[in-house]
């Protein structure tokens, strides 16, 4: 008896929960709550679509039809051939260079994240707090406001204006750091360091050997955030370049378009720039999504 | 290349491998963060004076503080502080406040196209901020927005954008639709490593999707927000590149429009560096001050009792 009367409020509650197919009252939430994921993702599109419709559009097209209709008279053949011959092919220099600074920037990055964040999780040693501490208040420095202290550094002891100048700035990351620091703690535990240090096995081969293939989940996230700060980062390339045979996309394309205020036609130009800068981040990321773990970035958050 | 310790016994900690192995992070912090911040003050305090009648020679000499002075009495340089505010007010709830309703759906069991959803929102924090600010200018520049083609339709006549009223909510615009889904994966991540018996306990309850979001996700969700809100903030404080992309669209926005505008003409029209140098250690303090306070106020435990 007593577990009938028990029973019937847990049925009585499932059947009445918003989640059971059937009632009117679910459907309408369905839909409303259906409806504004797609307004969201239909919103984000957008520009996306945008800039697809309007690559495939000639010059005189882009400023006539309804924007967000497709060209069919071979504009995006004759933009992407404009775009290669734009100065003898530099726009290609500027995806090479930007490749070049996020490509090796974030590797080296990742590198010195890892020994970093390794070194404050695994040994107890003093100004272990004080480099902690450090890290967390450089994480709420502003990066932007920094560039312009940077460039002046930089361009006192000579080194404005070189690849340098942009690839090293960008290697350190507090973020970085404290993210590989929360993770090695979780995933190496101290005992498998000991057991490698009854081994034999020196310091320098226990991370090496040990601890790096247990972090490649957390190596890929700051690979990742770090890779699109790079690819995304304006400010510092622009100050400190004045060659534009050194400039990565996003400068190079700010400065057609500043060009373009006065010679329309490069707009063309810049778009067809604009959908070749967004296409290799975006199948890098559709690509990379199921080895990344953002858990790391929210969990660290949680910590 | 780290040094190699001595042979160790037992469980005995190595003393110089932890030094080694923060070795580059040091250097480097040194050399790009330490060193360049502490010039910049030096620089700050410095100025080019006009020395001897007649022609003059410029040379470098120290004058103090009266380079702060001078800025902070910049009628442009609080103006811009203001229209950065109202920015920031604009950026911040609203992004924020969608990432946490498509986090939320996302998580709730009643919407549909969920994976379809995620990855489109999630999709603009792929594309670098220049060139969605190039995207989103030619959406609203009139002669190749699609919404010219809806108002010739319609007959209403033209509509600017980029005029100087529409200026704050297009620049602002731009920010959100890139930062919301970063923001929405963190938060809806947050929300799917909540144990899953807590939600069970609720609906046996009787608890609704909107009960439980209100009741149960927001506060567990605190933490997270928190530290969305930070990030948010500091970057938009720090506003360059959008409003920089737009202004060859538009004369609405003036060179000092937002404060590291300020800073780069500075620096970079006018060949000032000690202004510029005074400027970035203003704006850069000011945003540290800021965010420790909020930190402070709003959570202790945001950042990790871990020490």
């Amino acid at each position: 008896m007593s577990t009938v009367a028990l029973s019937t409020p847990t049925a009585a509650g499932r059947a009445g929960r918003p989640g059971f197919p059937g009632t009117g009252h679910r459907n309408l939430h369905r839909f409303l709550a259906t409806g504004v994921l797609l307004v969201g993702a239909l919103y984000c599109l957008l520009p996306v679509l945008w800039v697809f419709m309007a690559a495939t559009r000639t010059r005189e097209e882009l400023f006539s039809s309804f924007s967000l209709a497709p060209g069919w008279n071979g504009g995006l053949w004759e933009n992407l051939r404009d775009l290669n011959d734009y100065r003898g092919g530099e726009f290609w220099r500027w995806a090479a260079n930007s490749v070049l600074y996020a490509g090796a920037g974030s590797v080296l990055s990742v590198l010195v994240s890892a020994a970093a964040g390794y070194a404050l999780a695994v040994y107890r040693f003093p100004g272990r707090g004080a480099v902690f501490s450090a890290v967390l208040g450089a994480v709420l420095l502003p990066q932007v406001a920094l560039a312009i202290p940077q460039y002046l550094f930089l361009s006192r002891i000579g080194l404005a204006n070189t690849y340098w100048s942009v690839l090293l700035p960008g290697i350190l990351s507090p973020y970085g750091i404290y993210l590989m620091r929360i993770y090695a703690s979780s995933a190496i535990p101290s005992e498998m360091v000991e057991a490698a240090r009854l081994d034999g096995a020196r310091e320098l081969r226990i991370f090496r050997s040990v601890a790096l293939p247990t972090l490649v989940p957390g190596l890929v996230t700051v690979f990742l955030l770090q890779f699109v700060a790079s690819w995304n980062n304006f400010l510092l390339p622009y100050v400190m370049l004045s060659d534009d045979r050194k400039y990565p996309m996003t400068v190079g394309l700010f400065t057609m378009l500043n060009q373009g205020a006065n010679q329309p036609a490069l707009y063309s130009l810049v778009i067809a720039g604009a959908l070749l800068a967004v296409l290799p981040l975006v199948a890098l990321f559709l690509f990379l999504q199921r080895f990344w773990s953002i858990d790391l970035v929210s969990g660290a958050v949680k910590s | 290349m780290p040094a190699s310790p001595p042979r160790w016994y037992g469980a005995r900690v190595p003393r110089i491998a932890p030094y080694a192995f923060l070795t580059p992070a040091v250097l480097l912090f040194l050399t790009f963060f330490a060193v360049p911040g502490g010039y910049a003050i030096c620089i700050s305090l410095r100025s080019a004076k006009v020395s001897g009648g007649g022609i003059g020679v410029r040379e470098e000499q120290f004058v103090g503080p009266e380079t702060y002075t001078r800025v902070l009495s910049d009628v442009e340089f609080w103006a811009g502080l203001g229209r950065m505010l109202a920015y920031a007010a604009i950026v911040v709830p609203v992004m924020l406040g969608l990432a946490l309703l498509f986090a939320l759906l996302l998580d709730s069991s009643v919407a549909r196209a969920r994976t379809f959803s995620r990855i489109s929102i999630f999709l603009p924090y792929a594309v670098p901020g220049v060139v969605a600010t190039l995207l989103w200018g030619f959406l609203y520049l009139p002669t190749t927005s699609p919404l010219t083609s809806l108002t010739d339709v319609m007959g209403t006549g033209t509509i600017n954008l980029l005029c100087s009223k529409a200026i704050y909510f297009s620049v602002a615009n731009v920010a959100v639709w890139g930062g919301t889904g970063f923001n929405m994966i963190i938060l809806y991540t947050s929300l799917r490593s909540v144990p899953s018996e807590i939600y069970d306990a609720a609906r046996i309850d009787g608890c609704g999707e909107w009960r439980m979001a209100r009741s149960i996700k927001i506060p567990l969700l605190t933490p997270a927000l928190v530290m969305t809100v930070l990030f948010s903030t500091i970057a938009t404080l720090q506003v360059f590149n959008e409003p920089m992309t737009l202004r060859p669209l538009t004369t609405s926005i003036s060179w000092t429009w937002m404060p590291m505008m300020k800073i780069y003409r500075d620096g970079f029209v006018n060949a000032d560096p000690y202004t510029a140098a005074a400027g970035a250690v203003i704006l850069a303090c000011a945003t540290l001050v800021l965010s420790l306070t909020a930190l402070r106020l709003v959570q202790r435990r945001a950042f990790g009792e871990d020490r």
